[in-house]
């Protein structure tokens, strides 16, 4: 519905005046918080993926698998298509998501807009529909109760760097605000 | 605003990325239009929204029933292979004392499921039907389906860890079943089912019946937090 934007306090949210759907909302120091998140979400990211995500001790046996071990089991079992579900919806689509966060809002902190803002934010846009690791979270949760009778599992430093990773994207996610982007690049016009 | 109306009524659209309002031709098909401000391919209406959203939800309804008769994993342990369905895992939790992942897994994978899509057909029939009645709540169910989507990948994860758990010892292997494949294929159709629905259909049908909310009711309004 075609609708007049209101003026807005701090903090405040504008709301669809038909179906209460949020419109925007005003976050001060949106962009801050965008870069910062951004930031410690990939150091984060690398911690998750280089360090051994659980360990899995059986008698004397013990295993070590990092966060890439499902998706190269899978492809070995010859189900690319799942291995490559699993591969976009919990490796790429967040890791996409911070370094377009960074590319786009990098520069618009130091005054600039980057050459492919544009398509920059679309794709990003995509990637937060695709971005799952909070449910493969819970699929871990789930995979743990499951093989708790059979052995012990040593939750390895990647989990808790994934744990955390889960609320820094949703955060910075949530502090991004496309209208500074749009001001921006009006002014630069 | 006086008179609450859609964009499209007055020859104008939003873009769905950045919300900049667009004036557009009025007998044009719109096609090929894109947002002057960021790139977006405008869609005033969705092309073919039902059709489409029809397509996809059958689809997925066709692929929910192998995703559930079909085992999801089959284990070989001391020589003996034991092949598990969605259902079978949830009552094997349920009897072994941890009803509450019992629980989870059958909301993940049954319930949320079937609920999207019987939420999507509710909302396509409606439309189709030209129906006046609680448009506000019905775009609240379309955004439910929107949201709990997602979710339904949580079967997908939990053998994606235990294959990358278990195939590595050598007291048991794990292989995923054909399943899997089905049930990711439900899970992705129904999130492109959700995108491909025009929740916009749901009030063309009020407005063409004038608007029958109050004046104090239209036009944007704003929450302080």
């Amino acid at each position: 519905m075609l609708q007049r934007q209101p003026a807005l306090q701090h903090h405040g949210s504008a709301l669809c005046g038909r179906c209460g759907a949020v419109l925007f909302k005003s976050i001060p120091d949106g962009v801050d918080r965008v870069i910062a998140l951004a930031l410690a979400g990939l150091v984060l990211f690398a911690v998750a993926n280089v360090f051994p995500f659980l360990a899995f001790e059986a008698g004397s046996q013990t295993t070590q698998t990092t966060l890439f071990t499902g998706v190269r089991e899978l492809y070995a079992q010859g189900i690319w298509v799942l291995a490559g579900l699993v591969f976009f919806t919990c490796i790429l689509a967040p890791l996409v998501q911070l370094i377009l966060m960074m590319y786009i809002f990098v520069p618009i902190k130091i005054g600039k807009v980057a050459q492919f803002t544009k398509p920059a934010y679309r794709l990003l846009r995509h990637m937060q529909d695709w971005n799952m690791i909070d449910v493969f979270m819970m699929g871990i949760l789930v995979a743990l109760v499951k093989l708790t009778k059979m052995a012990t599992i040593i939750p390895g430093v990647a989990m808790w760097s994934f744990v955390v990773l889960i609320f820094v994207v949703t955060g910075a996610s949530a502090s991004i605000d496309g209208r500074v982007i749009w001001d921006r690049l009006e002014k630069t016009k | 605003m006086t008179q609450a109306g859609s964009a499209l009524s007055v020859s104008m659209t939003g873009c769905h990325t950045c919300n900049q309002v667009v004036r557009i031709g009025k007998n044009s098909h719109h096609q090929g239009l894109r947002c002057p401000r960021c790139g977006t391919k405008l869609h005033p209406r969705i092309h073919n929204s039902l059709l489409l959203t029809w397509m996809l939800v059958c689809l997925a309804f066709v692929l929910y029933i192998p995703a559930n008769v079909l085992p999801m994993t089959r284990v070989v342990a001391l020589g003996q292979a034991q092949e598990d369905t969605i259902m079978s895992g949830v009552i094997y939790f349920i009897q072994h004392g941890s009803w509450y992942i019992g629980l989870v897994i059958f909301i993940a994978s049954v319930f949320v499921p079937m609920l999207k899509l019987a939420m999507l057909m509710f909302l396509l029939i409606s439309v189709q039907r030209k129906s006046q009645w609680r448009p506000r709540e019905r775009t609240r169910i379309y955004r439910i389906t929107e949201l709990v989507g997602r979710w339904s990948m949580l079967d997908i994860y939990v053998v994606t860890i235990l294959i990358a758990l278990v195939s590595l010892g050598v007291f048991a292997d794990i292989d995923v079943g054909p399943a899997a494949i089905f049930f990711a294929g439900v899970v992705v159709l129904t999130i492109f089912a959700a995108k491909s629905f025009d929740p916009r259909l749901i009030w063309d049908n009020i407005e063409t019946e004038q608007s029958s909310l109050p004046p104090e009711e239209q036009g944007a309004k704003y929450i302080d937090r």
